[in-house]
This record gives C-alpha cells, structure tokens and sequence, in this order.
C-alpha cells in the first residue's frame, strides 16, 4: 500500500515540476506558480510516506501556503504580459538540456549502483514529539538565531519595498 | 514493482533537483527562475527527510525545518530584490539586466 502511494506522488511530484519548468501549453509564470502549488502538495505526500509528519504539514503550510502566496502577489504586481513574446534560443537550449540529462544520468546511475540503501530499514516512526524535543534542547541555539534571521529578512523586505531607494 | 527503498527516493530526489537545473538554465524570466531555485530546495529536502529515516537519525528532519525556514526568507528578499528592479527597469526578464556586462 505504501509502495502505491510512493509511485503515485513521485510520478505526480516529477510530472508538476517538469510543467513548472517547462509547460508545453503556456509560458505564463502563473500557470508554472500553480502547478509549483500542486508539486508542493505531492512533496508533501512524499514526506508521509516517510512518516515525517510534522516536516509534511510544515511543507504545505511555509511553502503551499505562505511562499506560493508571495510568488503569486508579485506576478500579480508585475506585469509580465512580454513574456510570452521573447523568442527562444534552441542552441541554448539544446545545451542546456543535453548538460542536465547528463548529470541526471550520472547521478541516478551513481545512486542506483552504488547500494545506498541496502540492509536498510526505514525506522523512525512518527517522530513529531521526538523532533519538538530535539529542536528545543540541543538545536536550541539554531532555532534562536533562525527567528533572528526572519527578523532581519523582515527589515530588509521593507527597507527594498520603500518607494525610494536612497 | 520492488521494494521502495532509500535509492528509489534519492533518484526522485535527484530528478527533481535535474529540473530545478533545467529551470534555472532553460527560462529566462527572473521569477520562474525562483521557482527552479524552489524545486531544488525542495529536492534537497527530500533527500535529508529519506536518509533521515532510513539512517534512524532525526537530525535530518532538524535540518529540513531549518532549509525551510531559511528559503521563506530567502524568498521573501528575492522577491522584494525583484520588485525593486522591476521598479527601476520595467522589466523581470534576465536579458534586460545585463548593464554590468563588459
């Protein structure tokens, strides 16, 4: 059963990204922000199968909910109706798409042969108040700095977003 | 159809930072960029939460809370760098941009 849903979200979460990227039907970075909502979503799925639950709901809230409303409010402050004008050039990519495939193949190939996973058991179960436990004892420190780290991205989000820039 | 194991999340993992790549060198628009720029965080995470599973170590998961938190804010700057641009130069397209070209 937990085989099923790991096949079905994989396919769905590699399936949305490659539309974020490249969405044969539109090139509107509306159409690229939702199917990023929808990939997110499946990501998160991903992360139940691995039973990091709390890691899943913090997916869907910081990233479907908080990021994709960001994205979405600047598309809609900009007007980005050019892009579907600009012509593409194929050399680059071409060369673009030949240099990835080929770190994709080496990877996957790396991955699939080197026996990473073998003897290995998934183990951690439901780990939510294990992590909570983590975070506040030995991670402490981290955490702290963490929120200090969104205060200043906060001041400086408001610094840029100013009429002038003196 | 075998036993999904740790590979089987590592390559999706690995396909989904490829596109993210892909992304990133393919369009051209600052914005969807971001978005490629999204997808390999977002593989990355992947990778941490499967090894942190199969290895029995919740540091992993730690560690993905933490990426999270820092590509919010990341994300926030980058879009307000954006704007800002966008403000100056009529324009959210990297080809616009390139007056520090020699």
């Amino acid at each position: 059963m937990q085989d099923i849903f790991f096949y079905l979200f994989a396919a769905l979460t590699l399936l949305c990204g490659f539309l974020v990227v490249a969405n044969p039907f539109s090139r509107s970075p509306v159409t690229s922000a939702m199917f990023l909502v929808v990939m997110m979503a499946c990501l998160a799925g991903l992360f139940v199968t691995l039973h990091a639950f709390f890691i899943a709901a913090v997916q869907i809230l910081v990233y479907a909910g908080a990021v994709m409303v960001l994205f979405l409010f600047v598309i809609m402050l900009l007007d980005l109706k050019e892009e579907e004008r600009r012509k593409l050039n194929a050399f680059g990519i071409g060369a673009g798409i030949v240099a990835v495939g080929s770190i994709a193949a080496i990877l996957v190939k790396t991955i699939w042969f080197s026996g990473v996973g073998a003897n290995k058991q998934p183990m951690i179960e439901g780990a939510t108040k294990n992590l909570g436990t983590e975070l506040f004892t030995n991670y402490l420190l981290p955490f702290e700095i963490v929120s200090v780290l969104l205060l200043v991205a906060m001041v400086g989000v408001i610094l840029l977003s100013k009429k002038e820039l003196k | 159809m075998m036993h999904v194991g740790l590979e089987h999340y590592l390559i999706v993992s690995t396909l989904l930072f490829c596109l993210g790549v892909l992304g990133v060198i393919l369009r051209r628009n600052l914005l969807v960029m971001y978005m490629g720029l999204e997808l390999m965080l977002n593989a990355a995470n992947l990778a941490l939460v499967s090894f942190s599973r199969f290895n029995n170590n919740l540091n992993g998961q730690i560690m993905v809370f933490f990426i999270i938190t820092v590509a919010a804010a990341e994300v926030a700057v980058g879009l307000a760098l954006i704007v800002a641009l966008y403000r100056k130069r009529q324009s959210a397209h990297v080809e616009d941009l390139t007056s520090m070209k020699l």
